[in-house]
């Protein structure tokens, strides 16, 4: 029964959700490598003015237990949009997965099926959703930061 | 430009500050060829799912949806493609040089073509008279098929990834000397801009969002060669007399060898080379005895090279490379 409700969740999250005690906020922005005055170059985060195929985005989630009890179970999932080419993700708990959110792992241990019945390693490019699993509950008024990175095709 | 953020029912706020996060993820990795479309938008959105009651149903908060739009990167290349200098010979016209035209961007995009004929490096300057699109697409030079390019008018506009053939025409200087070499450079010229890579054209992309310079600088050019190939052709005769008695005296009964011999100089080819010689008065020609490198050659006008006409000797040596050299011998007999 928990199980049925909790994939219900994920199929229609408008209407499970009654009082929404987390929020989930997020933001893109664009890394450029520029050269400070002395010509050294360093990387700089900018708000995607302009964005073209090879630039580097850095997707920041931010949540925040608003609520008065612990979240937990807590879990935050990202599909990786159509046009980017995941990079890597960043924190604790990080999983992804290569084939639409069926399985999950770390990206060194999952496989690509090809036609013919064999199957290679999954590389960052073929990642389509990254997850955060929290194994401790979220406590009331607690906050976080989680990020991964990717590049416009 | 294109940033839009829908903020939906979230209080908390935006953390900036992210926990250390290595640079070397960082790879400046080009797109690979065109890229994701300009034009096209890419939305993030992020779900929470958590347990209000522990162990009990789970709930799930959807983030705000941030969309950014793809902005259309400018830029171009250019290659030449002839597989070697064009061979070409002093003041000949209609010369063509070969090159291609490649839309690297991720857009549609229009092109300005142009050509440089004095850019120096070179020996002599060809003057261009026409640069032609392929507008069939085979990749080869048709006259009066091809569409000659007038700039302004019919800029090529080229999908993203598209190439496009592109014809130069020239005529090379009269006083270009063998192996010369004379080159044209072809620009190409991104119709929306150009300029300093990173450079935008505000609302001008393809899509509705920016146009951008990329690496090319949304121009390129590249260097068609001609080469001259003059090739001259010099030739010599001599004789020898073998008389009645075993010596060398022109009297009459001697028999006289001619030699002919022809050698082509310089660069390049020369086609169609015949050598004719008039049997010189006062002798008659002894039958069967042309030669050609050595082997005999019939007189009648036949399928082999030479031919005794009753007047003169012909032997046709056709196209002739530099470097090539031909003998042919022929015997009279002094009356």
């Amino acid at each position: 029964m928990k199980i049925i409700l909790f994939m219900l969740a994920l199929i229609a999250p408008a209407a499970a959700m009654a009082a929404d005690d987390v929020a989930l906020s997020s933001q893109v922005l664009v890394e450029k490598i520029v050269k400070d005055a002395k010509g050294e170059a360093k990387t700089v985060r900018q708000k995607p003015d302009v964005v073209t195929p090879g630039d580097s985005l850095v997707f920041l989630l931010s949540y925040k237990n608003q609520g008065a009890e612990p979240a937990t179970g807590f879990t935050v999932t990202n599909p990786v949009p159509q046009a980017v080419a995941f990079a890597s993700a960043d924190g604790a708990g990080a999983e992804v997965s290569v084939d639409g959110g069926k399985t999950w792992g770390q990206l060194a241990a999952l496989k690509i099926a090809s036609a013919d019945g064999t199957s290679r390693a999954a590389v960052a490019a073929d990642v389509t959703h990254v997850r955060w699993s929290f194994a401790q509950p979220i406590a009331a008024g607690k906050s976080g930061d989680l990020s991964f990175r990717g590049t416009v095709k | 430009m294109t940033y839009i953020q829908c903020q939906r029912r979230t209080t908390a706020a935006l953390a900036t500050a992210v926990s250390a996060i290595a640079v070397a993820s960082l790879s400046s990795s080009p797109a690979a060829a065109a890229g994701t479309p300009a034009g096209t938008n890419i939305q993030n959105v992020a779900t929470a799912t958590y347990e209000p009651v522990p162990g009990g149903p789970a709930t799930s908060v959807e983030s705000n949806t941030v969309t950014l739009k793809v902005d259309e990167l400018l830029d171009v290349a250019v290659a030449w493609a002839d597989p070697a200098d064009v061979a070409s010979a002093p003041a000949a016209s209609g010369q063509v040089l070969r090159f291609n035209v490649t839309n690297a961007g991720n857009g549609s995009e229009s092109f300005t073509l142009g050509t440089i004929a004095n850019g120096g490096g070179d020996d002599f300057d060809p003057a261009v008279t026409s640069i032609v699109l392929d507008s069939n697409g085979n990749g080869a030079y048709d006259a009066g098929i091809d569409t000659v390019y007038a700039a302004g008018s019919n800029d090529p506009e080229l999908a993203a990834d598209q190439s496009l053939t592109v014809f130069v025409l020239s005529s090379i200087p009269a006083a270009a000397l063998d192996a010369q070499r004379g080159k044209v450079e072809l620009t190409a010229t991104a119709k929306t801009g150009s300029g300093a890579p990173g450079t935008s054209f505000a609302g001008l992309g393809q899509g509705g969002g920016d146009a951008v310079v990329g690496a090319t600088g949304a121009a390129a050019q590249d260097d068609g060669w001609y080469k001259v190939g003059k090739a001259a052709i010099g030739f010599t005769k001599s004789a020898s007399v073998l008389d009645p008695w075993g010596g060398a005296t022109s009297a009459p009964g001697a028999v006289v060898t001619y030699t002919l011999t022809a050698t082509v100089t310089g660069s390049g080819s020369l086609g169609n080379v015949r050598i004719n010689d008039p049997i010189p008065a006062g002798t008659s020609y002894a039958a069967g005895s042309l030669t050609l490198d050595g082997s005999s050659l019939s007189d009648a006008a036949d399928a082999d090279a030479g031919a005794f006409n009753g007047t003169g000797i012909s032997v046709g040596l056709g196209t002739l490379a530099s470097g090539a050299s031909r003998s042919v011998t022929f015997k009279v007999k002094i009356d």
